[in-house]
């Protein structure tokens, strides 16, 4: 007799895989940090122009060049946070313009100020930014400025925008053509298995950079910031997807010989059921740990595109486009702040690898490794 | 054994086959051809060629024929062992591109290099001495070298040398030697000059080799058979280089195919931040011109050499893996 353990009196717990993954990946301290860190990148994302203390295309030549300015938090034993105006000024002996703070005059920064136009979320216009020098947006320039007097915080926050949706775009692109691909391979075997196999290997045996430089060469110089930006993504991708599609493979590979779809199979269940009730659910969190061990791969290959001229161009603001001004050593000695944007390239990487990792670690819910 | 090195020799050529289309195919994706880019460079400098001029540069180089036909006048020229001529600079493939090939190769070499000499010793140590205080060293460091792209590494140390040392620390060759033919002194200087490179290219890869080897020689130190040996009063040394490090050695020579494609690629991008004499200019100048011969020539050539590697890393590995050598599959 079947009887359900409510009948004995008993309240049995249960967790569903989800929340099995999830109480595994929390124990992955460095993976939650990371987790939160992203969150926080993609925040970013969403809320550059806001974030944004200048307008990040605004050249102004007598600014080029600042260096990061501080904000002073304290006034008279009060708190009140100004930085001192800087001025810049063309100095001949040295053929190098010179900024000077005037120690005397405080500017006054506030949160929430108003400053240049722009589109929140692209619902509605607005000139709301979360701090600033109210009316003088720029008089602050947290990271110091490149060499067209542009805000470099502000370009680093766009710049951020545009590095890691690109990465995202490009891993969404590989999943779907590794998941069809690699699934078809893994489920039909066969000579399809072996066609499929055979062009990732060769894939995988090309050096991928010299064919990232071909195809990006081919892109007419003429071409609009966001076709440029569309294409890169599938550029970025075409390689990509090979080893997604290689873990998508082998998963279907291993599932297929697993008792519960033999039991599934002997009760009748066609195909494509099995596939959608069964095997679907069993690689969807290998195949989001591989996507997210795939990220820093595309932020890489796309920072190091640009940084060579040949990914985006200006004006699109990336992180590759904002290290590109970093290039020439002699101008870098001088101006170490132009290395700033290689630290949110360095903590993505980071980042993803671990939120991965924990990931990979913690997508298998029944198997009793911890 | 046999079935699987005809096996293999097939798919290297098959896929060397492969690079030759995509490379041509590469190199005609671009609208226009190489004659329109000379045109308009002509126009803008005030002196257009007249059209029947035009018409006898396409005749010349072959550029009225289908892409077809083009690809099979190249590959058959190829074949007999003539790269062609560049047509942007007017001189043999061969003889642009000789030096740098061999140099490009150098500083792969020296970065497959570093990167076991680095790997193996600080991965079995990492492993004997699980969490250690060196371990954490080492993981940390890890971490640092996946994180961080090598051209930032690049820029990064030609930054710190300029700034420490007042030093250009990047090149290959001492300027006296640039033009010099070649010696045992110039030779001498390369390898004086390669580490730099070598170490900027192979972080990443050793980094990743650290990981692989510590996790498989943790798996392999846990087995039974080690704590026979053990038990039978084996040295620890001995028992480490008998069985557990051999066993654990192998993902070394297999990812070693891989590992030359992503070094190949690296160097193109590590020479551009160093200014390494490699092919790395060359191949993007002339990707920009879409000069045929030697954009479309280069890309071979290194895809070529990629597989070469990758196969003879797979024979290595035919050779210390019996499983392979027995069962033909790996």
């Amino acid at each position: 007799m079947n009887r359900e353990p409510e009948e004995f009196g008993v309240r049995l717990e249960t967790a569903s895989a989800w929340q099995l993954t999830w109480q595994r990946f929390r124990r992955h301290k460095l993976a939650v940090v990371s987790l939160i860190l992203l969150g926080f990148l993609y925040l970013v994302v969403l809320l550059a122009d806001f974030l944004a203390t200048a307008d990040p295309n605004r050249i102004d030549a007598s600014r080029a060049y600042r260096p990061p300015q501080p904000i002073h938090l304290l006034d008279d034993g009060g708190f009140n946070p100004h930085v001192h105006p800087v001025s810049g000024e063309w100095d001949h002996r040295i053929f190098r313009r010179v900024h000077r703070t005037d120690p005397d005059r405080r500017l006054p920064v506030r949160l929430l100020v108003r400053g240049y136009e722009y589109e929140f979320l692209g619902l509605f216009p607005t000139s709301l930014h979360l701090m600033g020098v109210e009316g003088e947006a720029q008089a602050l320039s947290l990271l110091g400025t490149d060499g067209l007097g542009r805000d470099l915080y502000s370009r680093l926050v766009h710049g951020t925008r545009t590095s890691l949706t690109i990465g995202l775009a490009g891993v969404v692109l590989s999943l779907v053509l590794g998941v069809v691909l690699g699934g078809i391979s893994g489920f039909y075997g066969g000579r399809v298995d072996t066609l499929i196999q055979r062009v990732i290997e060769i894939l995988l045996s090309i050096p991928t950079i010299p064919l990232w430089l071909g195809l990006a060469a081919a892109m007419p110089r003429d071409w609009g910031v966001l076709r440029v930006y569309f294409i890169l993504t599938v550029i970025l991708s075409l390689i990509g997807w090979t080893r997604l599609g290689r873990e998508v493979r082998g998963r279907f590979l291993v599932l297929r010989q697993e008792d519960y779809v033999l039991a599934a199979e002997l009760m009748g269940a066609g195909r494509a059921s099995i596939i959608r009730r069964h095997l679907v659910p069993a690689i969807t969190s290998h195949v989001i740990a591989t996507a997210t061990l795939a990220l820093p791969a595309m932020i890489i290959a796309e920072t190091s595109l640009s940084f060579l001229g040949l990914g985006l161009r200006p004006p699109a603001i990336s992180w590759g486009i904002l290290l590109q001004g970093a290039q020439q050593v002699q101008v870098l000695a001088l101006r170490p702040w132009l290395l700033a944007p290689a630290v949110p390239v360095v903590a993505a990487i980071l980042a993803f690898n671990f939120v991965g990792d924990g990931l990979r670690d913690a997508a298998d819910p029944y198997s009793r490794r911890t | 054994m046999a079935a699987y090195l005809r096996r293999r020799l097939l798919q290297a050529a098959l896929t060397i086959w492969a690079i030759s289309i995509i490379s041509f195919v590469l190199i005609e994706l671009p609208p226009g051809d190489f004659v329109t880019s000379y045109v308009d460079r002509r126009a803008s400098q005030g002196i257009p060629l007249p059209p029947d001029e035009v018409q006898v540069l396409r005749v010349r180089y072959g550029l009225d024929q289908p892409a077809a036909q083009r690809y099979l006048i190249w590959m058959g020229r190829l074949l007999q062992g003539d790269l062609g001529v560049s047509w942007i600079r007017g001189q043999p493939v061969s003889e642009i591109i000789s030096d740098r090939l061999w140099l490009t190769m150098a500083v792969s070499l020296a970065a497959i290099l570093f990167t076991w000499a680095v790997a193996l010793p600080v991965g079995i140590y990492s492993a004997i001495r699980q969490y250690s205080a060196g371990d954490y060293l080492f993981t940390l460091l890890c971490f640092a070298g996946v994180g961080v792209p090598n051209f930032l590494l690049g820029l990064l140390v030609m930054y710190l040398g300029f700034v420490w040392f007042d030093a250009d620390v990047g090149g290959l060759l001492s300027a006296r030697y640039v033009d010099a033919p070649w010696n045992a002194a110039k030779l001498w200087d390369l390898i004086q000059h390669l580490p730099l490179p070598a170490l900027v290219l192979g972080t990443g890869g050793t980094a990743y080799m650290i990981r692989i080897l510590r996790a498989n020689l943790l798996d392999e130190l846990s087995k039974p058979y080690v704590l026979t040996a053990r038990a039978k009063g084996l040295s620890e040394v001995r028992l480490l280089l008998r069985y557990p490090l051999r066993v654990a050695l192998n993902p070394f020579v297999s990812t070693a195919g891989y590992l030359l494609p992503y070094l190949v690629s690296g160097s193109i991008i590590v020479s551009m931040v160093m200014s390494l004499p490699t092919v790395a200019p060359v191949l993007l100048s002339a990707l920009m011109d879409q000069d045929l011969y030697l954009a479309g020539t280069l890309v071979l050539l290194l895809g070529i050499l990629t597989v070469v590697g990758t196969l003879i890393s797979d024979l290595l590995l035919l050779r210390i893996d019996p499983r392979i050598r027995f069962r033909g599959t790996s």
